[in-house]
């Protein structure tokens, strides 16, 4: 590649469809009790993967291709909805 | 420190007020600022104008400059319009991102009113703030008077938007910043048809294309980088031209890259940037009434700098005097400088000098790529490069 082919600002494109599952890390999985979620969103905040968004029922709804398993949502959870069990 | 004189569109405004007037009209999405004498009046005004809900910019008290410039390039890099404001220390404070906005390739608005250098402590206008940061890699427009300012704050946009590459635009401090003078306004509507309507290239929150910005490049890559942007910043100068036709149009105000006074027949000639250039167009017409054949050349783009047509307006004075507000400690100061290198070509000199950029970003050089430069063709002020892929 020479310098009149090289990307503007040394921008790096990435192919989203490429895009690595974070979700294959995983080794405990979150689950969520939707009749126990109030959808208070305190999950949706703290999740560092920003992960977890709300469902058509405005309930905790998590993106299992993206989810590491770290466990906070269920640790912040103030309604104890969300459970940890083995991925 | 508005004044309306009557209806039509003339104000009495600082420099500093007309940059503030400009912003409004351009409404830029985030300004992250730092207040710092003489800068002050353009960001206090336009605070002013957003408090009372006349631009809805989003401005970001940043804890220093360096911050103010690293917000900027963050907000820029994301997709908007983000300028600022600064002079001297302020500037120096952000020289460390300067480079970076400009690496990045984006087209951030720094209006600038110049400050001296500590130490001595001094809060006045010269320009070594600006002439410190000069191969930042920043376009640098300097202005005349308060118009000037105000025309060049939405030809600077334009241009740095077209190029993607952010620009200074440069008022002398005090002098020009804090002195109330008449200028023209043009209307909004006006204004916002001739900025038009901000589309980057690239941005961060694409989320439909997402994109990293700011990688490292070692010494494989950086090299080209580096002289891919060495050809954007180089064609400043032919983008500019339109830029200038087109405001024209819209303003009645005829610029360019710089600005002969008197020269066609001069025999001397005065060469200056900034506001200064108003006083000796004074001197000039009273040279002229005593028969004297003196001329001005105003310089108004600096960065890139405009060797040719410097050289063109300038091949036929015999005497040539350079005014520069600066120093270049331990060498000869910058402008003079300039002016020595557009002539140059133009002597009957009995050297051949050829620039070679090497090495750039770790970029090895070998003993045989310094033995076959005496094989290349040394013309112009073409530069060459060894090395580069």
């Amino acid at each position: 590649m020479n310098w009149q082919e090289i990307e503007e600002g040394a921008i790096i494109k990435h192919d989203i469809k490429k895009s690595p599952k974070t979700g294959n890390w995983r080794y405990m999985k979150p689950a969520v009790d939707k009749k126990t979620c109030i959808g208070c969103g305190t999950c949706f905040l703290f999740c560092p993967e920003a992960a977890i968004d709300f469902d058509s029922e405005r309930k905790a709804d998590i993106d299992y291709d993206i989810c590491k398993g770290c466990g906070v949502c269920a640790t912040v959870c103030p309604q104890k909805a969300i459970k940890m069990g083995k991925n | 420190m508005t004044y309306q004189t009557d209806k039509t569109n003339k104000k009495a405004l600082t420099g500093g007020a007309a940059a503030a007037e400009a912003l409004r009209q351009i409404n830029p999405d985030v300004m992250p600022v730092y207040p710092i004498t003489p800068q002050t009046p353009i960001i206090e005004t336009f605070a002013k104008m957003v408090a009372d809900g006349e631009a809805d910019t989003e401005i970001i008290d940043v804890e220093s400059e360096h911050s103010a410039m690293s917000a900027a390039v963050g907000a820029q890099a994301a997709g908007t319009r983000a300028m600022t404001a600064s002079s001297s220390q302020g500037i120096m404070l952000m020289s460390e991102v300067l480079p970076i906005a400009a690496g990045m390739r984006l087209p951030i608005l720094m209006l600038v009113s110049t400050r001296a250098l500590s130490a001595p402590i001094n809060i006045h206008g010269d320009h070594q703030d600006v002439m410190f940061v000069r191969d930042s890699g920043w376009i640098q427009i300097f202005c005349e008077n308060v118009q000037e300012v105000y025309d060049n704050t939405f030809i600077a946009l334009r241009l740095a938007e077209k190029v993607r590459l952010p620009a200074m635009v440069i008022m002398d401090g005090f002098t020009t910043s804090h002195s109330v003078e008449n200028l023209e306004i043009l209307e909004n509507s006006v204004v916002k048809k001739f900025i038009g309507e901000y589309n980057p290239k690239n941005y961060l929150l694409d989320f439909e294309d997402p994109k990293t910005f700011g990688p490292v490049a070692l010494p494989n890559f950086y090299f080209e980088f580096k002289r891919a942007q060495i050809e954007a910043t180089d064609g400043v100068i032919g983008e500019i031209g339109e830029i200038f036709g087109e405001y024209e149009k819209i303003s009645g105000r005829n610029y360019d890259v710089l600005e002969s006074y008197q020269l066609d027949d001069a025999e001397k000639a005065i060469v200056v940037a900034g506001s200064t250039a108003g006083t000796a167009k004074v001197a000039v017409d009273e040279l002229r009434e005593q028969r004297e054949k003196v001329g001005l050349l105003k310089i108004k783009l600096f960065r890139p700098f405009p060797y040719e047509q410097i050289t063109e307006a300038l091949k036929n004075v015999k005497k040539i005097a350079v005014f520069d507000r600066t120093v270049s400690l331990g060498s000869i100061p910058p402008l003079y400088s300039e002016i020595k290198n557009s002539l140059f070509s133009i002597l009957n000199s009995q050297f051949s000098i050829q620039s070679y950029i090497y090495g750039l970003g770790g970029r090895e050089i070998f003993k045989d790529d310094i033995k076959k430069v005496f094989e290349d063709d040394q013309k112009g002020r073409e530069i060459k490069y060894i090395g580069l892929k």
